[in-house]
């Protein structure tokens, strides 16, 4: 069985059913991945917690819910998502909203940019650069233990395509609204790739929203290709209400001397899971990941973060703070792998938990395996409650208890927040973060949702 | 202002504290000193409101009120100010954040509305002046990466920032080189009026070269085994503590 679970059946009956239509609107390039693709899930199966990397998560309650509809578009789904406009007036972004995962069909489905950068439809690109999608696409998807990707790479026809050419720095982050929204329960997946090569230098956030209350499962996965001495930051907010369950694989393959940092900052979701794959591919290059997440009532969230040292003197930094209240739960599994010819390296990781009651619960496990013997690496975990000589501090000095725990609690999470380069989203992040710990609703004005 | 009367408190079951009695006049100045271990950040911790201090015995009565009957931030905005021996770091809280929480709360409990955000960066950059004090601390997170000096230093600005009625000093002076002694003493001074008063915790008497007090005691195991003028630092400091501790025996065993 080896994880494998009884509700995989359900899947390989979805796939049956839609591999036609997906099939249909796809290039052929990126039809042939499909099939063993799918060959390769019906062996893994969904992941169920006898799979090492899922042992602190249990899916069943999202994956074995009888969905009424595997989204596939029609034009007139994307009105909404048109009309869609991102609150956060100071920033400053090219913006794309994917509605369920898809590329709106009402515009054009690619958008130039000064300088060469293409943003849009990953299923437009496939056909319009076959040579660029073609170099990239799937290369770095490589995870033979996870059915989840496989399925993904087996059904998924759209998702985000970022394409910045060589020596190009963008001047202002692309910015990607993922929104979900149907009138039935829902199971939707997308796939995005993003192309920095030689030399470039850019940001990119991706903002995860629902705008209806019906149960939705999403599961995304994300390729990053960042050349040699290229500069790219992922930032990725997830806000979604209970009822969603929202998986995200992102793997990241770097080259030489390139500097990438990833930041998953989760503010509300019902079943939160990421997975950041870093691959150091290349001499000098150097990655962060960061997390922060605020979960309550009975949300999960669990961050899976592998990094991968392949070549020597390159420099990892893991982050992961997370505060968890009522009888939420959550998890991190931090894997360094530094291979034998990685000599050199840097690699620290570090996972901080603040419990607010006695029935959340949290699973941290850092997992080294190192290879080589010139390395530096540190781990470090700690799961507790707010410092009680902090909070006497503050208190001390006038401020309510309340308060006093309120500004612990955003001083701890503002260590990650701080890490966010684009300056008008981390004040909104900050923002965000006070008004979630503080109990009110940290949505955005235009979600139409009511959180918790 | 402040009145102590008989105070017995114990830490985990270990009388600490064993009887003290203790009358602070607006406009004065106390010192306490006394060898370590004699219980004086404990009596500070009480006047504060830490909990982990139990108060077995005695009264502790502030401007007419019943002080251990109230919460530290009530302490705090009746106008006790507790300057910590060992400032604690809080690592994402900016200090501006901090101080303008604490300022309003203050003036929220005497019915004021809050400062503006330009009248309350005027209000940081007069005090951060009137004690000396490096203006880029405030821009930083509190007490975070300081070093023993420039955490004092930011107790002094704290207390510039919040006119206490009664700051307790808990050994303020310890670590500090005599720069930063005399910046600490010079806010001491320059805060001090008719109205206020001060209790000074120190262990020695170099402090009281730059503070004046009016009455000094000594805490010997619990007690305040002495008090008298600011000269008996001075004796203090030439004799050491070592002829009082005698004194006490002779009397317990005469």
């Amino acid at each position: 069985m080896n994880g494998k679970s009884d509700i995989t059946e359900k899947y390989l009956g979805l796939y049956k059913e839609n591999i036609g239509k997906i099939s249909g609107i796809s290039s052929p390039f990126f039809n042939a991945f499909r099939a063993p693709a799918f060959e390769k899930f019906s062996q893994l199966g969904i992941p169920t917690r006898k799979n090492e990397a899922y042992k602190y998560t249990n899916l069943d309650m999202f994956f074995n819910h009888d969905y009424e509809n595997y989204f596939m578009p029609v034009p007139s789904d994307f009105v909404k998502a048109e009309e869609f406009r991102c609150e956060v007036t100071d920033l400053d972004s090219y913006g794309i909203v994917l509605l369920n995962g898809f590329y709106p069909t009402l515009k054009e489905k690619l958008r130039q940019l000064p300088n060469g950068v293409w943003i849009g439809s990953l299923n437009e690109a496939a056909s319009r650069f076959p040579e660029k999608f073609e170099q990239h696409f799937g290369k770095y998807a490589k995870s033979d233990t996870d059915g989840l990707v496989q399925l993904n790479t087996a059904m998924a026809s759209d998702g985000v395509f970022v394409y910045v050419p060589e020596g190009v720095t963008l001047n202002k982050p692309v910015q990607v609204v993922n929104l979900v929204q149907s009138n039935e329960d829902m199971f939707n997946q997308h796939r995005n790739l993003i192309i920095a090569e030689k030399n470039s230098n850019f940001s990119i956030i991706i903002c995860d929203h629902t705008l209806s209350p019906q149960k939705f499962l999403t599961n995304a996965v994300t390729e990053v290709f960042v050349g040699e001495n290229a500069h790219f930051d992922i930032i990725r907010v997830q806000n979604e209400h209970n009822n969603a369950c929202k998986i995200t694989n992102t793997f990241i393959h770097q080259e030489k001397n390139s500097v990438t940092s990833s930041n998953n900052i989760t503010l509300h979701g019902g079943l939160i899971r990421n997975s950041t794959y870093h691959y150091l591919g290349g001499e000098g290059a150097q990655s962060s990941s960061y997390g922060l997440y605020l979960a309550d009532k009975w949300q999960h969230v669990d961050n899976f973060v592998n990094v991968d040292h392949a070549f020597p003197h390159c420099t990892s930094n893991q982050l992961f703070k997370g505060v968890l209240d009522d009888m939420s739960t959550g998890a991190f599994n931090g894997r360094i792998l530094v291979r034998p010819d990685a000599q050199g390296t840097f690699a620290y990781q570090r996972n901080n938990n603040i419990l607010l009651t006695d029935d959340a619960k949290m699973d941290t496990k850092p997992q080294l395996e190192i290879f080589a013997d010139d390395v530096k690496c540190s781990h470090g975990a700690t799961i507790g409650q707010l410092d009680g000589d902090s909070l006497f501090y503050l208190q001390s000095r006038g401020i309510n208890k309340r308060e006093a725990r309120l500004m612990l609690m955003f001083g701890f999470a503002h260590e990650v927040i701080q890490n966010i380069k684009v300056e008008a989203l981390r004040e909104r992040m900050d923002n965000l973060v006070m008004q979630r710990l503080r109990g009110e609703l940290s949505r955005c004005a235009s979600c139409l949702v009511r959180c918790g | 202002m402040l009145i102590i009367n008989n105070l017995k408190a114990s830490i985990g079951g270990k009388n600490i504290l064993k009887g003290i009695s203790l009358n602070v006049k607006p406009g004065e100045i106390h010192a306490i000193m006394g060898p370590n271990g004699s219980g004086k950040s404990t009596l500070a911790a009480v006047l504060a409101g830490r909990e982990f201090v139990e108060v077995t015995d005695g009264t502790v009565t502030y401007l007419g009120k019943n002080l251990l009957d109230m919460t530290p931030e009530d302490r705090a905005k009746e106008g006790i100010f507790l300057g910590f021996q060992y400032p604690i770091e809080i690592p994402g809280v900016s200090m501006v954040n901090f101080m303008k929480t604490a300022v309003n709360e203050h003036r929220k409990h005497k019915g004021l509305d809050p400062l503006s955000a330009s009248d309350f960066l005027k209000m940081m950059r007069d005090k951060k002046e009137l004690v000396e004090i490096d203006s880029k601390l405030a821009n930083r997170s509190v007490n975070e990466g300081f070093s023993g000096g420039e955490k004092k230093k930011n107790e002094i600005f704290q207390m510039a920032m919040l006119e206490p009625k009664l700051a307790i000093l808990d050994e303020t002076d310890s670590g500090l080189d005599i720069d930063a002694l005399r910046i600490v003493a010079n806010g001491v001074n320059k805060l001090k009026r008719p109205d206020n008063s001060f209790i000074v915790i120190t262990h020695y008497q170099r402090l009281l070269d730059y503070i004046v007090p009016d009455v000094v005691h000594v805490l010997y195991d619990g007690r305040i085994v002495k008090t008298a003028g600011k000269e008996l630092a001075l004796e203090l400091e030439e004799k050491g503590y070592d002829w009082i501790k005698k004194e006490i025996e002779n009397n317990v065993t005469a």
